[in-house]
């Protein structure tokens, strides 16, 4: 190899303005995907952490109530007028065998059941209807760090403590030691004392929850002992729906993972990925085609050589191998260079730009990408490298 | 050479056939012009003779090998050790230095140069008094100097055929005359067959035979 590597540069060297043109067009091209993917990429883990911020990765709940139809005999027609059940509140049966269960599973990082139901909080005369969520503390915080969105007060929820949103707060005029009225119907009602009072972010959370512990929202929506919910968090999220199918096989449960709950956000981000790929896919094969086009040019201006080199013994396997050589130098030179103005703009951006999120820089996505760009600029020489290994020697030297 | 004949445009309305079946063998030591009319043949024979081209029949034996049947690549490597070639317009690669260029025929062949590869084609390019400018770039080398330089070339692999289309055709008498003699040197030196394709008769009286081609056919010749 070393004669290609020796032809190719000296090649290369000698046509400087034409290779440093397409350097800095591949450069340009790579920046560009560089760019975009991390900058996308970032904008994705951003909103999915975001979402995933107030929320479980997989809820499981008792299944559906559905009303039961009595089987008939062979050769029976029937016709079926349903109207559908109304869904009342239920306790997951045997939750603590389920929670156990679930503790071992493998692929799970933490799970916490939840009784919740709806009640009103009352003060004075202002009345807002509010979700319960009666919540294991300790278990609870390892799925939403509710710890770090309280902005007054304490995270405390047993003995008479509750803490509520900072909307609720506003809309009920209640600031931390106030106490609360909660009334969920058929005469349960309790007086609580606001322990706390958190934000986290999303107007519709923080105006209805009310957090308090299991042992009150039992008793408050009379399903002593129940949990409504078992909230799990997984250890790779994108995995989430397969962890749930697997819960839903083993405990003949309903269980929903964040991507079938946030089914309209998946399909945003798809897409959005999607687009982004698309973009890049056009932008290497521009690239591609551009290196390909120097080499042809450079492979016609150099057919007399290639002729007298083939005179001199040089083989077409070799002929080939110098411009291929080339290529892979182009994308390799190109992508390094696009990899440094790449991350410059990814650095500016995070320095200058607006500030509303953050964009990490995957050294695999740079390693990635000059290796693909490398593996690009041989597959385009491959078309101009073929033509200087067929060239005819006798009409090669002869060209003017 | 036995029979050698060559047609262009095999099997199409236009084929015509530039050689009509030539016989003649050039010894070791030959001493060689090949003149004729242009379109006689001459390059196209040329380009037989040094495996650039395939003959439509006919054999040609180098070094008492059959070539016809040979494939690409051992054609390419016999081409590179058995011939050199200098053509009319010195061909130099003009992205290497005067002595890299009379090393590539070496590198080609055997990948980075050794001292003694240095060595040698330093003193090919003494032999051809260019010894001055062997790391000038070929594009600051005159006509005569790039052909010395070509020669040195075609020499560096210990050829045992050299062969040369016009390579006095763009030069002045006078560098004519100095390459003539390299050639000469050549063949008394390093004992390598010299065929030389020249229109000028001047050269060709100097050469120890003649061989004319007339419309594809070798005429007046007595076979060596």
């Amino acid at each position: 190899m070393w004669i290609e590597w020796t032809l190719a540069i000296r090649f290369l060297r000698e046509g400087r303005i034409q290779s440093a043109l397409i350097v800095v067009g591949i450069a340009v091209g790579v920046a560009v995907i560089v760019f975009l993917t991390a900058l996308i990429t970032g904008l994705q883990a951003n909103i999915i952490n975001r979402t995933l911020g107030t929320q479980a990765h997989i809820k499981v709940e008792m299944p559906d109530e559905v009303n039961r139809v009595v089987a008939t005999a062979e050769g029976v027609v029937q016709l079926l007028l349903e109207t559908r059940r109304a869904q009342r509140l239920r306790s997951i049966s045997n939750w603590q065998q389920v929670r156990d269960a679930l503790d071992g599973l493998a692929g799970v990082t933490a799970v916490s059941p939840i009784v919740s139901g709806p009640a009103f909080a009352r003060r004075g005369e202002a009345v807002e209807s509010v979700a319960l969520v009666g919540i294991d503390i300790d278990r609870y915080t390892k799925i939403i760090p509710l710890q770090e969105d309280i902005i007054a007060g304490r995270l405390r929820v047993g003995s008479g403590n509750a803490v509520i949103g900072s909307q609720l707060a506003r809309d009920l005029g209640m600031s931390v030691g106030d106490k609360l009225r909660l009334d969920a119907g058929d005469g349960r009602d309790s007086v609580v004392t606001v322990a706390g009072i958190f934000e986290l972010g999303v107007r519709e959370l923080d105006a209805r929850y009310v957090y308090l512990d299991m042992k009150q929202t039992q008793s408050l929506l009379n399903l002593p002992g129940a949990a409504t919910v078992i909230d799990i968090t997984v250890r790779n999220i994108f995995g989430a729906s397969e962890v749930a199918s697997r819960i839903a096989r083993l405990t003949g449960l309903k269980a929903e993972s964040w991507m079938q709950t946030n089914e309209q956000l998946m399909n945003a981000l798809d897409s959005q990925r999607l687009s982004t790929q698309l973009i890049s896919l056009f932008v290497a094969v521009s690239v591609a085609l551009g290196i390909a086009s120097v080499l042809f040019v450079s492979v016609i201006q150099r057919t007399r050589e290639i002729g007298i080199l083939r005179a001199m013994g040089i083989t077409r396997r070799q002929m080939l191998g110098v411009f291929l050589v080339q290529g892979g130098i182009f994308g390799l030179i190109g992508s390094l260079v696009g990899g440094v103005v790449g991350v410059g703009l990814v650095w500016v951006f995070n320095e200058f730009g607006s500030n509303l999120f953050y964009i990490p820089v995957n050294p695999i996505l740079l390693v990635g990408s000059s290796l693909l760009a490398t593996i690009t600029g041989i597959i385009s020489a491959a078309i101009p490298a073929g033509r200087a290994a067929r060239m005819d020697p006798v009409q090669a030297i002869r060209h003017v | 050479m036995q029979g050698l004949r060559k047609s262009y445009n095999v099997g199409q309305a236009n084929e015509v056939e530039v050689l009509h079946g030539l016989d003649m063998t050039l010894g070791r030591s030959d001493f060689a012009a090949l003149v004729g009319a242009s379109g006689s043949g001459k390059s196209t024979l040329l380009n037989l003779i040094g495996l650039l081209d395939m003959p439509t029949a006919g054999e040609l034996f180098l070094l008492g090998e059959p070539t016809r049947d040979m494939d690409d690549a051992r054609r390419t490597a016999l081409r590179g050790s058995a011939i050199g070639f200098v053509f009319q317009f010195h061909h130099l690669i003009s992205a290497f230095s005067a002595l890299e260029n009379v090393l590539m025929p070496l590198m080609i062949a055997k990948g980075k140069p050794s001292d003694a590869d240095i060595d040698l084609a330093r003193g090919l390019l003494a032999e051809v008094g260019m010894d001055a400018f062997a790391d000038r770039k070929s594009d600051q080398l005159s006509g005569g100097q790039q052909q010395r330089v070509a020669i040195a070339r075609a020499l560096v692999a210990r050829p045992a055929l050299l062969l040369a289309d016009e390579p006095t055709g763009n030069l002045d008498s006078h560098s004519s005359e100095d390459v003539f003699a390299l050639f000469r040197r050549s063949n008394e030196k390093f004992g390598c067959a010299v065929l030389l394709v020249t229109h000028d008769e001047r050269l060709s009286s100097a050469c120890d035979r003649v061989i004319t081609l007339e419309d594809g056919r070798i005429v007046g010749n007595p076979p060596a």
